[in-house]
């Protein structure tokens, strides 16, 4: 049987970067083949060169057997390639009629044909099985993501389909608007239209794929239908095991965590963002929130400071309940966050390293006491000579550092701070080598001292060598945790994957 | 980058001169600075400052007086510019000012009550501001915007409290803080020192510049820190609707008047120029004080000369243009790269 649509050793390199190299990928008629990978993996590129936007170095792309180009945007749509973008791209202000016709409105005698568009809209609609219980005059944004959301995939479905592309299709739906979703998905299917599906979330994987491919660092290293791919399996092809021997597991002496925990969060959660978990923090405890990318460990990090508004459970530091957590109440109770996003919620680019750094422990004092020039400095020097940070002097402006370098800035400002618990969210993204294995000997320094520490981490070695004891997320859910005894790549891999409790 | 950065450190000869022209104050200075020598050219005795009814007098001084209500409403501006804000509603709070110093004088209240409830009038304006863009989350330029063309309309309506025929006025207080002198300086130099004084205290001497400057860097971030981000720019707004408030009663008393279609118009496009020629960006993360006041210098110093140049009074507005070009151009980082280029390439 000829797949509906196939790519053939497609490759493409960005300066620096080789995006993809020869991946092969087959979407059969009536398939929901599922498209993995973790960030970085290839697989946003390979879906824009499939729909236009990009195109490949080398390969070839054959819909039904039959060589074809496709060479921009408008060529896929000609044959008939469909894609909805993980961000509804559509217009919340105007009515679902405008957006199911944007740019392709009927006309008559030059000017749009109302009457004609809201008859194509109805159709679009009705294609899904689905419309009658939408006024089709109202504007899109007062319905719910999930109904956007179908009116994204209405709106790529043309008569003539023959591929759609859904990335992320589901990821601001609930269980609820996820079966709705999928229920279309299955019809559409059952029409013989070759659907790539591509989502973080492993269960629905299983529920509506049928066949997986698997891709690493730009090459395709599975594919498989789902009955020959366990989850287990396909967690540590989309994980790798190139970096088993960066980091041994430190042996540690008597564990020092065994006293009362100076962090609890039962039931913590929030609705579309984290499923309520449970978790505790002791003193020197180094506790690792691993799980794959969208499994929730930035949400976890952010609800336990209260970056993000928790609506369920309660959460007890040093015994005594925080009512409302929010950072600054965090910062009193002596809870530090480094976030993820350097870039967007981490450095100040326009101040220098030194207010950088003293930030912290200035907010912490309130604007009154200010720290003096002198006491700045010296604190200034102190961080940047304990964490390495390369500035020539601490009045550099921090935007000038280098992504390392910044990360350390962060981390610093953190520190000074005084913090009885720190969260890192991924204290190594995008930092090289040598300054990737400072912060994990920075981390055992810290929780050797009394820290507690919470470590979220896409890097299962990193997790693997600095953690006491790992709570394992999955789709927005902590679906399990490690003692420290049972930690290795294995027991996380399978955990993950839920062959493991 | 690393490159020319090395290249800067192996010609030690120029590099004091490099370190000046790399610091902020340079090109504003060197600005003011031509404006004044031209001045001097073409009119002999510009610089003279006499000693007239016990006051001083002179080209220079006249520079000063006149630039206390931009550079008091530029202070706050500045203030606003730092958390990546802006406020456009200060020519109004001027007028909303004058008219009620006007109607509350008119209604016989004692002067120094009249002073009060002047400022508490421009901090009330600020807390409007406030209120919309830090707690509605409207962007700084449409918030302010609304009081910006309502202010002035209000202005209006207060001269209709006491009939609004005759909305004249005089008070010693007032007009002594405007346009009276203490000893040989004039009384409103002093007012605006005090005022500059107290809000650098504020800004450089707590630490509520560094907070503002944060939020302004990057408000995302300002929150992780755990910054009252929300309270730091309604204390920004404040700080402008109290200034704005000064320079209204600065204004209001010395034309002895409340003329709320003409008072302090456009006087905010003169403010913004002052803040950004004194190196604050609009993108917000830095509060310059001083910087800021050198700016407003560089724009009255122009302004006066025009004026005492004899150069028809039509021509003021588009030499102003010119001079303010030139001055940002100087500023800016990528001309001075591409200078320095273009010189090294012709010198080999």
């Amino acid at each position: 049987m000829t797949a509906r649509i196939e790519m053939l050793g497609v490759s493409k390199a960005f300066p620096g970067v080789r995006a993809l190299d020869r991946v092969d990928f087959q979407v059969e008629a009536g398939e929901v083949h599922a498209l993995m990978g973790e960030n970085g993996a290839g697989k946003s590129t390979l879906i824009k060169i499939m729909t236009g936007a990009l195109q490949g170095d080398a390969g070839e792309i054959r819909m039904d057997g039959r060589p074809v180009r496709i060479g921009s945007t408008g060529d896929a749509q000609a044959l008939g390639i469909g894609t909805v973008y993980q961000e509804v791209n559509l217009v919340p202000t105007m009515s679902v009629t405008k957006n199911l016709t944007l740019g392709r409105q009927p006309k008559r005698f030059g000017l749009i044909n109302w009457g004609g568009a809201r008859k194509r809209a109805r159709e679009r609609l009705k294609r899904l099985n689905f419309g009658s219980e939408i006024d089709i005059e109202r504007p899109l944004g007062s319905y719910s993501v999930a109904i956007q959301q179908l009116v994204a995939i209405a709106r790529a479905l043309e008569h003539d389909t023959r591929v759609l592309v859904l990335d992320e299709p589901t990821a601001s739906l609930d269980a609820i608007e996820t079966a709705l979703l999928f229920k279309i998905v299955r019809d559409l299917k059952a029409r013989g239209i070759a659907i790539v599906f591509i989502t973080h979330f492993i269960d629905q994987v299983y529920e509506i794929a049928d066949r997986i491919s698997v891709l690493r660092n730009g090459r395709l290293v599975g594919c498989a239908p789902i009955a020959e791919l366990p989850p287990p399996k396909m967690i540590s092809l989309m994980l790798g095991r190139e970096l088993e021997h960066t980091e041994e597991r430190a042996a540690k002496a008597e564990s020092v965590a065994k006293g009362e925990p100076i962090l609890v969060a039962e039931g913590l959660g929030r609705r579309r963002v984290m499923a309520p978990f449970d978790l505790s923090l002791r003193a020197g405890e180094v506790v690792g929130l691993s799980g794959l990318l969208g499994s929730g460990r930035t949400e976890v990090a952010k609800l336990i400071f209260g970056a993000v508004k928790h609506d369920s459970g309660k959460l007890t530091v040093g015994g005594a309940p925080v009512s409302s957590a929010s950072p600054g109440h965090s910062l009193h109770l002596g809870i530090a966050f480094c976030p993820e996003d350097r870039k967007a919620e981490g450095i100040f680019g326009e101040l220098t390293v030194r207010e950088n750094i003293i930030l912290g422990l200035q907010t912490k004092r309130g604007w009154l006491n200010r720290l003096s020039h002198d006491e700045q400095e010296a604190l200034a020097q102190e961080m940047i000579k304990a964490l390495a940070i390369a500035t020539p002097d601490a009045d550099k402006p921090v935007g000038q550092l280098s992504g390392g370098n910044q990360q350390k800035v962060v981390l610093a400002r953190a520190l000074t701070a005084e913090p009885r618990i720190l969260i890192l969210d991924e204290p190594t993204r995008g930092i090289d080598v040598g300054a990737h294995a400072e912060v994990v000997t920075l981390i055992r320094k810290l929780c050797a001292q009394g820290l507690g520490l919470l470590v979220a981490s896409s890097e299962l070695d990193e997790l693997v060598a600095v953690s006491d004891r790992i709570a394992v997320l999955r789709d927005r859910r902590k679906v399990g945790e490690i003692e420290e005894r049972d930690i290795n790549r294995q027991t996380i891999i399978d955990t993950i994957a839920g062959a493991r409790t | 980058m690393k490159h020319s950065a090395e290249i800067r450190a192996t010609t030690p000869s120029l590099s004091w001169l490099r370190a000046i022209a790399g610091h902020r104050a340079v090109w504003p200075i060197v600005a003011l600075a031509l404006i004044l020598i031209v001045d001097g050219i073409i009119s002999p005795g510009f610089f003279q400052i006499r000693i007239v009814e016990g006051r001083l007098f002179g080209n220079l001084i006249d520079i000063l007086y006149r630039a206390v209500p931009t550079a008091l409403v530029a202070l706050g501006m500045a203030a606003v510019i730092g958390t990546k804000g802006i406020d456009l509603s200060v020519g109004s709070i001027i007028a909303i000012v004058g008219a009620v110093i006007t109607w509350r004088i008119h209604a016989g209240d004692p002067h120094w009550v009249v002073l009060l409830i002047a400022l508490g009038a421009g901090l009330l304006c600020g807390l409007w501001n406030g209120f919309l863009v830090a707690v509605l989350d409207i962007q700084p330029i449409i918030a302010t915007l609304i009081l910006m063309t309502s202010g002035r309309g209000i202005g209006l309506m207060i001269n209709l409290l006491y009939g609004g025929t005759n909305p004249s006025f005089t008070s010693p207080l007032l007009q002594g803080l405007s346009v009276g002198h203490i000893g040989l300086v004039p009384t409103r130099l002093l007012l605006f020192a005090s005022i500059f004084f107290v809000l650098w205290l504020l800004i450089r001497r707590t630490a509520f510049g560094l907070l503002l400057e944060s939020v302004g860097s990057n408000p995302a971030a300002a929150k992780i820190v755990g910054i009252n981000a929300r309270l730091v720019i309604y204390a920004a707004y404040l700080i402008s609707g109290f200034c704005s408030g000064w320079a209204g009663i600065v204004l209001a008393a010395d034309t002895h008047t409340s003329d709320p279609v003409s008072i302090g118009l456009n006087i905010e496009l003169d403010a913004i120029l002052a803040v950004v020629i004194g190196g604050g960006s609009l993108s917000g993360g830095r509060v310059y004080l001083g910087m800021t006041l050198l700016g407003v210098l560089v724009i009255q110093a122009l302004t006066t000369s025009i004026l005492t140049s004899g150069l028809p009074p039509e021509y003021n507005l588009v030499v102003k243009a010119v001079v303010v070009v030139v001055v940002l151009l100087l500023q800016s980082t990528n001309l001075r790269i591409a200078l320095y280029n273009a010189v090294s390439r012709t010198k080999r």
